[in-house]
């Protein structure tokens, strides 16, 4: 479909006029992950141009190629229609290609004006100094010229999130870009710099600059852009104008499912109630709220979904239950008891389990072994004690044990965790958080970026010990395994609940897809409903 | 004994001393600001403070010239530096394991170095002649100033050097592009990376001079301060002047009133151990109390800055 798009393109635009051709690019990393498939991506000169699609469906890979930061396994680049190969960013600068990272490139003590001249400053007239009011002047010639309002003279460490954003602009436009790529913009500012922000994009789209906007916001993109690419799971679902295309059709066209491995689980009869979250707040340092007013409950023997697009309060939400993190304001209680501020050990005595997102940070230490990550948490209990020693024959039975039982492929409990492969680490720490038969199961991510086979394996643990009366919660961005797996769900937006469904079984993508970027949400009694006593 | 404390600190030798034992520990302290700025820790100071003074004597009793001794020091640091840079850099090894070598290499190569040069032992006795000694100069009018002129004029060049190089040093770190792009490589290299400055490059360059530095400071403890080179001369220099940067907050200025500080600790212990009825053990102890001290008040302050900082973006919420 696609091909045809582009085939009417040509009919009626000049070749010319584009500015940057991407063909066949595909990305291949040594571990296998195949970030970019086939992925045609065509600019015209003087667009906006948006790239949308969920986290991990290959827009930054695809953005990371065009800069020079990753190299493409094939496809070919061509800019102003000739051929290059762009191997360095300092390559993609002279090609007139500017980059604004998502987290911003700039040094926190230097001025603003200092950042922006970085690297080519200018000097006095003995050649040795630098000229700091010249570098001012760059910096207010160029700040006026494309209407950007910053101070020069501030230090970056002490001026807000949104006047960082347009240094980083400044600083590509002051290197000659006529091609800037803005990595989820609006991510970190607020509704008035963001409006701010698209007013300063559409002059410099009148001045004849060409902006891509990578984002997964529906209304943004509505807003400001001209044309669109949608990406999921690293192909190209087709570029459309923008004024030609709804937000349900786009929302459907990203958060399709593809593949869907079903899971077979018995109805929950859930009981009483572990988790209570009650008014739960919090705002980031960069003034940000990620939790508003949030509460829910997690009963005994049903496992509870939190869906949503990645970066709307989840992990936020994880790091409280699990003390990695204070609130501002609410309650968190596991069977009657706060567990806000206790220690990680305490709350695992409590009987909360944690399978963390991010397993090679939180999950494992990666040059222990198989065996001294299983009984981490457990290597206090009498059982594996003899006197001040560690009884190591229960240690390697305990350990042997759970690697049969989780079905952990390696050479033998003395292998360096870090030695196997995502799915075997995974299921390590799956085996310690599960084998603790624990009250509380906090799945946060349990199956991101490992093969079929440990997916599958894990999400039947999952389900078979919540139906042997454990509270699982379960977070995940995989639309998919939110529905399969969950008894009931609930969908963050904003750092909110904007909805709960008490049965999970009949939902599809596109009433979730419409729910988790924002275009619909419950009412607050509906929402009110997955509060428990 | 109090009043013959106080006496002998409030005259002019003694503040004369001061300077002159601040000296060395001011260059290798230069050399840990300037690496420290682009994000390069070198713990090899004392090693190559070690090696360059051999070096230095070596070198100038070679050409009899305590100048191209000097330089044939700085040379010297220089290489070694840039030695631990590559290990670090381009072998990626951890840049605390290159800088131990440098320092073992430092206590033990340099007495079989001197056998094999020399094949003196320990010490290069007569090699360094009072020709070949780093000179002094009196500095016109202010030496005949009274008081004032015993303490600042009749130093050693370098020492003059030492000084002067905390108001070179700011300017480069403050004034030039390169200062600019050492800073911008220390705190954010991924911001230096991003538009086409080479990380490694700069880092090179900054480690470099921080081997040049500690090597000034070597030529100065074995051309100047002990008269010949010596296997324990050094003694902790180099640590001390990491002690000094840390103090000084990695900034020149800082960093040279803490390295006054340390001076002044062990011209005090020399004094102290030198009067009747004082145990010398337990006045050997007073620089590395001050250091302790210190370092004590800088965590302090420290922190404070940070809860001050932190209630200050809190209240901007």
């Amino acid at each position: 479909m696609e091909q045809e798009v582009i085939v009417e393109q040509k009919d009626f635009v000049e070749q010319e006029d584009f500015v940057i051709q991407m063909r066949g690019i595909s990305k291949v990393y040594p571990n296998g992950i195949a970030a970019n498939k086939d992925v045609d991506f065509i600019l015209r000169r003087g667009e906006i141009h948006a790239i949308m699609g969920e986290n991990g469906a290959g827009k930054s890979t695809l953005m990371k190629i065009l800069f020079g930061l990753e190299q493409p396994t094939s496809g070919e680049i061509l800019i102003n229609g000739e051929p290059v190969a762009i191997t360095s960013p300092s390559k993609a600068i002279s090609l007139g290609i500017g980059m604004v990272h998502q987290h911003f490139m700039l040094v926190p003590s230097l001025t603003v004006a200092e950042n922006i001249v970085l690297g080519m400053a200018p000097t006095t007239k003995s050649r040795v100094l630098v000229d700091f009011k010249k570098a001012v002047q760059i910096a207010e010639e160029n700040a006026a010229r494309y209407n950007l309002r910053i101070d020069p003279n501030a230090k970056v460490m002490d001026i807000p999130v949104g006047m960082k954003q347009k240094v980083e602009i400044l600083k590509a436009l002051v290197r000659g870009a006529k091609i800037l790529i803005l990595d989820e913009p609006t991510a970190v500012l607020t509704t008035q710099e963001t409006s701010e922000l698209f007013k300063e994009l559409i002059a410099l789209k009148d001045q004849g600059f060409t902006i891509v906007f990578i984002s997964h916001k529906l209304k943004e993109i509505k807003q400001i852009t001209d044309r669109l690419t949608i990406m999921r799971g690293g192909r190209s679902m087709g570029v459309y104008n923008t004024a030609d295309i709804s937000e349900s059709e786009i929302s459907r066209l990203m958060v399709g499912r593809d593949v869907v491995l079903k899971v077979v689980k018995g109805k929950s009869q859930p009981t009483d109630t572990v988790l209570k979250v009650r008014d739960l707040e919090y705002t980031n340092r960069w003034n940000k709220k990620m939790l508003d007013k949030l509460s829910f409950s997690v009963r005994k023997g049903e496992i509870l979904g939190i869906a949503g697009v990645e970066g709307n309060g989840q992990r936020e939400l994880v790091e409280m239950l699990f003390n990695l993190n204070v609130p501002d304001a609410g309650t968190v209680t596991v069977c009657g008891e706060s567990i806000i501020k206790l220690s990680q050990d305490k709350i695992r005595n409590r009987g909360v389990s944690l399978v963390p997102e991010d397993r090679m940070t939180y999950g494992i230490a990666d040059i222990a072994s198989i065996e001294e990550n299983v009984i981490s948490d457990r290597f206090s209990n009498k059982r594996f004690n003899k006197g001040p020693l560690f009884n190591m024959r229960e240690i390697h039975h305990e350990s042997n044990n759970l690697i049969v039982d989780y079905r952990i492929l390696a050479k033998s409990a003395k292998q360096q965790v870090k030695m196997l492969s995502g799915g075997n680490i995974q299921k390590v720490v799956v085996a310690r958080e599960l084998s603790s038969q624990p009250t509380l199961l906090i799945a946060d991510q349990p199956t991101r970026g490992i093969d079929v086979g440990a997916t599958e394996f894990i999400r039947n643990q999952i389900v078979d010990l919540s139906r042997g009366g454990t509270a699982v919660l379960l977070v995940s961005a995989d639309l998919n395994e939110v529905i399969e797996l969950s008894d009931s769900l609930i969908v963050m937006y904003g750092g909110k609940i904007v909805a709960y469904f008490e049965d999970s079984s009949q939902l599809d993508d596109v009433t979730m897809g419409e729910y988790m970027l924002g275009l619909k949400h419950q009412t607050e009694e509906e929402i009110a409903k997955v509060c428990y006593e | 004994m109090i009043g013959d404390l106080l006496l002998s600190i409030f005259n002019a030798d003694f503040l004369y001393s001061v300077i002159r034992i601040t000296a060395p520990i001011l260059f290798a302290a230069l050399g840990a600001v300037i690496a420290e700025k682009a994000g390069v820790v070198n713990i090899g100071l004392e090693g190559i403070m070690m090696i360059s003074a051999l070096f230095g004597v070596l070198f100038g009793y070679w050409t009899q010239s305590w100048l191209i001794g000097v330089i044939g020091a700085v040379v010297i640091g220089v290489l070694l530096a840039l030695l631990i840079g590559f290990f670090a850099f381009e072998m990626k090894t951890d840049i605390i394991l290159g800088g131990i070598a440098v320092n073992m290499l430092g206590a033990g190569g340099t007495i079989f170095l001197l056998d094999m040069f020399t094949g003196m032992k320990g010490n290069t006795g007569s090699l360094v002649t009072r020709e070949l000694l780093i000179p002094t100069v009196d500095i016109p009018l202010i030496q005949s100033i009274p008081f004032l002129g015993q303490v600042l004029s009749g130093h050693a060049v370098l020492t003059y050097l030492a000084f002067l190089l905390v108001w070179l040093m700011w300017v480069v770190i403050y004034k030039t592009p390169l200062g600019l792009n050492i800073r911008a490589v220390g705190e954010n290299p991924n911001a230096a990376t991003s538009i086409g400055v080479s990380v490694q490059k700069i880092q090179y360059i900054a480690i470099g001079l921080s081997g040049a530095l500690a090597g000034l400071g070597g030529a100065f403890m074995s051309m100047y301060y002990s008269q010949g080179w010596n296997s324990g001369m050094v003694a902790g220099r180099g640590f001390i002047a990491l002690a000094a940067t840390a103090m000084g907050r990695g900034e020149p200025v800082g960093t040279m009133l803490s390295s006054l500080l340390f001076g002044l600790a062990q011209a005090l212990r020399t004094k102290v151990s030198g009067m009747q009825g004082v145990s010398s053990y337990l006045v050997s102890v007073i620089p590395y109390l001050v250091t302790i001290i210190g370092l004590v008040l800088y965590a302090i302050s420290t922190k404070n800055k940070l809860k001050k900082r932190h209630t200050v973006t809190k209240g901007a919420e």
